[in-house]
Parts: structure tokens; sequence; C-alpha cells
């Protein structure tokens, strides 16, 4: 495994310090009890995990991270965030005993795992020799597609990507069904206004002059 | 018109949301030559919609992008993408068999470009669509984010 590992060290460099800040993080959201800190921390979790994908030179990985960890699910969670009160409460501390043996012993079972995993971009892991040679063996006839990641997904894989599209389709709908109609009435009550004659010229101002109310 | 110190927020949102919008199309269409995709490009346009709704509230969010038009733009998406399936079967080619698409032989790629722009703006329309409807679901149900949440 030593010689596979045989890379600079500048770019260990990089490895450490960013698993370091997502360790550093991690700790930060655990100890936090302000949620909307929480939400904005998560967000630069994902932020700085998108940055170690690239590193990595999964930059696909990095891409999707990026865009649904970092930009989307921040701003779902905000939004979860405000239908709920803005602190958590304080919990005592040795009600954490039971969660934390659990953590320390998954870690641990964990790293033990990795001692059979083959090295990073070790040439002869599976990973490397099956399928996915072949996907970069066959792919430019096949399909003429500079880009690997997205015959695999559309063509090779055409049916996996259309069950996740289902499944993020019914997950939205699953939502819809549960919390639509909130939506509904605010959605009324925006139809509503647009017929009355509009008291101010600028579509925001009516919320506004909502929000000064509180 | 109170609370205009969100003026810096709202000129910078209103410059920032095209440019938003224009990287999603880049990252969908560029999806075959480099990074990127339907469903990076679905969640782009996804969040240029919400940091909208964000700066403006959530009922201007609602006049320029209704619900309905989520919701049905999620249903439209994934029949887009099973359509491209059915097409496939239509011209005599098994489910998602991009090469049945213009009965190309093994190695011709026009089917294959086609097939996959096709299946990935369903991906676009199904993930941006059901991203939307959640983020109406949830944001719909608050008033208005308070100034002291910020």
């Amino acid at each position: 495994m030593d010689e596979v590992m045989d890379v600079n060290i500048g770019m260990e460099m990089v490895n450490i310090v960013l698993l370091g800040m997502l360790f550093i993080v991690g700790i930060a959201i655990a100890r936090m009890r302000s949620l909307f800190g929480i939400v904005m921390l998560s967000g630069i979790y994902s932020l700085v995990s998108a940055a170690w994908y690239v590193a990595v030179d999964a930059v696909d990985v990095a891409f999707t991270e990026a865009a649904v960890g970092a930009g989307m699910s921040t701003a779902v969670l905000l939004g979860a965030m405000l239908l709920t009160s803005r602190t958590a409460k304080p919990e005592k501390p040795l009600k954490h005993l039971g969660p934390f043996l659990v953590c320390i012993v998954t870690g641990i079972l964990l790293i033990y795992a990795t001692v059979d995993l083959p090295g990073f971009g070790d040439p002869n892991s599976p990973v490397n020799t099956g399928v996915g040679l072949t996907y970069l063996q066959i792919n430019w006839h096949d399909t003429g597609i500079p880009n690997v990641v997205t015959p695999v997904l559309g063509s090779y894989r055409g049916f996996d990507t259309l069950g996740e599209t289902t499944v993020v389709f019914v997950a939205g709908l699953a939502v819809a069904l549960l919390l639509g109609f909130g939506e509904r009435s605010l959605a009324e009550t925006i139809r509503k206004e647009d017929k009355a004659p509009p008291p101010l010229p600028k579509d925001d101002a009516t919320s506004n002059e909502k929000e000064g109310k509180e | 018109m109170k609370s205009d110190h969100h003026v810096i927020l709202r000129v910078v949102t209103k410059t920032l949301i095209p440019i938003i919008f224009l990287f999603a199309l880049y990252v969908q269409f560029h999806g075959d030559f480099g990074p990127g995709g339907g469903f990076q490009a679905g969640v782009i346009v996804a969040v240029a919609v919400i940091l909208y709704a964000l700066i403006f509230g959530v009922p201007a969010a609602m006049r320029a992008i209704p619900p309905v038009f989520t919701r049905s733009l999620a249903a439209v998406g994934v029949m887009l993408y099973a359509g491209v399936g059915f097409w496939a079967l239509l011209q005599g080619g098994q489910y998602l068999e991009y090469q049945a698409l213009f009965h190309e032989e093994p190695g011709g790629h026009h089917g294959q470009h086609v097939g996959i722009l096709l299946i990935e703006l369903g991906v676009l329309f199904g993930v941006s669509g059901a991203m939307l409807t959640i983020f109406y679901a949830f944001a719909g149900r608050v008033a208005e984010i308070r100034d002291e949440d910020w």
C-alpha cells in the first residue's frame, strides 16, 4: 500500500487541511445550539467536502455536492428551520454518553475496515479493473461523448438514472402531499391580492408591510 | 416602503440571478464534455429561484414561478425521460436504447447524443420542479423571514 501512496507532499497537505476543516466544522455543529448557525455550518461542511472531492479528482461528485449540499439543502433546511424555534434546547451531557460510545465503536470498526481497502488510485483495485475499465475502453466507440460520466449515467445506466429521477419526483410529490396545503393557501391569498386593485405599486411592498407589523 | 436596508442584497441578487440561470444552462448542455449534467443544472435552476424567494419574498417568487407550474414541470420531466424510452421502443429497439432512435448501426453516435440530451432535459425538469415544489411546501408555511433571523 505504501508504494501506491507515493504522491507529492503538497497534495497530502491539502487533503489533511481540508479533512481537518471538516472535522472542526463537525465538532462545531455538534456543540452549537443556534439552529441558524448550524444550518450555515452544514452548508460550509458541504462546500469544504466539495473542495476535497476536487482534490481527489472526483469533479462530478464535487459539483453535485456543491450544488445539492451547499446550495439546495441549506436553503431547504433554512425553510424548515423557520418552522421551528431558533435554538435547540440544552441537554444533559450524560445523555450523550451512549451515542458517543456507539460513534467511537463505529469509527474504530470503519478504520479497521479501511486497512483492507485498496490504496487511493490503485490501478489493480476492482474499481479500476472491472466494469469501469470497460466503460473507458468502449465508450468512445459506442457514444462518441468525451465525458465518460455522462454516457455511463445516461446510456449504460439509463435505467438507474430514470429510477433516480423518479425518486426525486416522488420525494417532491410526497412533500407536497404532506405539507402542500399551506402553500396552496398562500397561493390563494396571492391570487386574491392580484385581483384586488394594487394598494402599492411594487410587488414586494405588501410583504414588507406585513413584516413591519410583526 | 419599510426595511429598505436590504437594498444591496436586492441589487446584487438581481444581477446574479440571470447569471445563475445562464450557468445552469451551461452546466446542462456542457455535461457531455465536462462535469455537470441534468441533476446539477436542475438544482442550480432551483437555487436561483430560491435565492429570489429569500430576497424578494416567497409571494413574489410564487407570482414569477407558480407552484402549479413547478409540480407540472417535475411530472413533465419524468414523462420526457420515460418517453425517450418509449420512443426507442416504437422505433423497434429496446427501452432506452438510443442506438435505435434513428436506426443506426453500432458506432453511429447521433442517436446517443439526442437521447442523452433529451433524458438530461428530463432530469433537469424533474429535479428543478421537484426541488422547487419541496421548497414552496416548506416556505409557504411561514409568513416571511424576519430581519432578526438573518
